[in-house]
């Protein structure tokens, strides 16, 4: 199966802290991928380095490869600013830009990036709200700042400013866990819609989560892959004593 | 019972000794405050504010001098200084940015005589310009850029790094992630260690004793010796004038009067004018009272 997102014999450091290792790990095209696992396993780590994004940190390495439709992302001739905009993330908290309005939030990737085109920055307003969502809720106050709405929607605010920048993989850092249930289902509603159009990984601490909308999963414990395969397999029919004591909630 | 009493009576203690000490450290601000207004208000006339020293008229020429000289070493100050504050915050983290931390931190300690003589070696006597605003204005600029530095990085440090990430990872490249996401977060900041340092050198006298001298006409030419409200202030102060020690003393009372107003009356502008606001799109803007009210 060739995947969307492939790793090869990843591994990635925080200064001598070994987080992630010898990950091979083939995230499908046009699917949910659930990355499960205890906290500190390297879950956040995993998909920080599908766009780079790990060597933000100081301190932080990377070795191996990841491949992109078959292109190492970590390839010499490659940008990280060009992966982050095919490969787009959200955040564990929601973090809308405090000083820019809802509509000037949703359009922060294309303006910062230097589209002027008003016309089209209207146009990707409502389709990005439209696809998070949050254009019937919040269509009459886009000039409001990011931060005004309610933790949920600014959740899916920041979905739509992903959204917005057109990215082809979208990678979600356990975005319901600072939610209510209710939000949360509305976020995991959207995902489940997304997955048309976008190949998406999401982390997440809640295995309820992961059995209701991912496709696969994958369990990490201590920084190696314990086991990837179909979601219901892995919650019904584990192959590894692991992930099967992790998912009866005997340890983790 | 006896322990508890004393505990309530060492807590009394306790408080009022810190409540004697701010009465102390408010009480030199205090009166300087209002011995300047006391003393300078009455010299504040049009004619004074709006004649040239010039026979003894007024400090027109002074307080224009002065604004100039703020003018001039904030054009080649805050640039310099924001923009180091700028690298040591955002790419900094790295021996030579350790190295730019020590030299700054170093350079905002150095006595500002010595700033002034090195303008004068550098700008009057190398450079050949001679005595003049150009000079004076170098000097204050090098004041400048440690505090304008400092204060832009504690303010860069203060933006969320959540802000940073969410703007890296939508590919927005790093240095319009600084200058559209950090920048405009820690805006206030960055303006309040702008106004710090033009507050700081806009009454530094030292430095302009060898860089400046005085001008008793009206210039703005930036080659020219020039003026200045400090500069006033020392030499009245000092018995350099054509005028009588009484009327000298209450001359140089208002010019201190006219500095302070200035400092204070730039504060307020900056601020009104840097207030945050929301959005870019035409006719969503705020206005500036809603703006205000946004603040909190």
């Amino acid at each position: 199966m060739e995947g969307k997102i492939v790793t090869e014999d990843l591994n990635a450091y925080f200064g001598k802290v070994h987080a992630i290792k010898n990950i091979n790990l083939s995230v499908p095209e046009k699917a949910i991928t659930a990355i499960i696992g205890p906290s500190g396993c390297g879950k956040s780590t995993l998909i920080r380095c599908m766009n780079r994004m790990h060597e933000v940190v100081k301190g932080a390495r990377v070795t191996g490869k990841v491949l992109l439709d078959g292109k190492d992302i970590y390839g010499k001739d490659c940008d990280p600013v060009q992966v982050r905009q095919k490969v787009g993330m959200v955040f564990q908290k929601p973090n809308p830009f405090p000083t820019m309005n809802i509509y000037d939030n949703v359009v922060a990737g294309l303006r910062l990036t230097g589209e002027r085109d008003w016309k089209k920055l209207d146009e990707v307003v409502e389709r990005s709200l439209k696809l998070a969502a949050l254009w019937e809720e919040i269509k009459g106050s886009l000039s409001n700042s990011g931060v005004s709405i309610s933790g949920g929607q600014q959740q899916r605010l920041c979905i739509a400013r992903a959204l917005a920048v057109e990215p082809e993989v979208l990678l979600l850092d356990e975005p319901c866990s600072a939610l209510d249930p209710i939000a949360t289902a509305k976020i995991e509603d959207l995902l489940f819609d997304l997955k048309d159009k976008f190949t998406i990984v999401i982390v997440t601490h809640n295995m309820q989560q992961a059995a209701r909308i991912a496709d696969f999963t994958a369990f990490l414990y201590l920084g190696e892959m314990i086991e990837f395969g179909v979601t219901k397999d892995i919650f019904e029919n584990p192959e590894n004593e692991l992930t099967e004591k992790y998912i009866t909630g005997r340890f983790g | 019972m006896t322990s508890y009493r004393m505990r309530k009576l060492k807590n009394k203690i306790a408080s009022m000794i810190a409540f004697a000490c701010v009465i102390i450290a408010i009480i030199p601000l205090a009166s300087i405050l209002i011995e300047v207004v006391s003393n300078g208000a009455p010299a504040l006339t049009w004619r004074f504010i709006s004649s040239t020293t010039l026979n003894g008229a007024g400090i027109g020429n002074a307080i224009l001098g002065t604004l100039l000289l703020i003018l001039y070493a904030s054009a080649i100050g805050l640039p310099l200084g924001i923009l180091t504050g700028i690298y040591i915050s955002e790419y900094g983290n790295n021996r030579i940015g350790n190295a730019v931390r020590f030299f700054n931190d170093v350079m905002a300690n150095f006595p500002s005589i010595v700033i002034g003589l090195l303008a004068y070696s550098l700008v009057v006597v190398s450079l050949g310009i001679g005595f003049s605003l150009i000079a004076g204005a170098f000097a204050l600029a090098i004041i400048m850029i440690p505090i304008a530095a400092s204060t832009t990085e504690e303010a860069l440090k203060m933006v969320p790094n959540s802000l940073r990430e969410a703007s890296l990872a939508l590919g927005v490249p790093r240095w319009k992630t600084v200058v559209k996401v950090m920048l405009s977060n820690g805006r206030a900041g960055v303006v309040t260690g702008a106004l710090l340092s033009v507050a700081r050198v806009a009454g530094e006298t030292a430095p302009l004793i060898p860089t400046t001298l005085f001008n008793n006409f009206w210039s703005t030419s930036p080659t020219q010796e020039t003026a200045s409200l400090p500069q006033l202030i020392f030499r009245y102060s000092m018995g350099y004038s054509q005028l009588r020690v009484d009327e000298a003393t209450q001359q140089a009372w208002g010019a201190a009067l006219v500095l302070i107003i200035i400092v204070l009356s730039l504060n307020i502008i900056v601020r009104l004018l840097t207030v945050r606001r929301f959005g870019s799109k035409k006719g969503e803007r705020k206005t500036w009272k809603e703006r205000l009210s946004l603040r909190t």
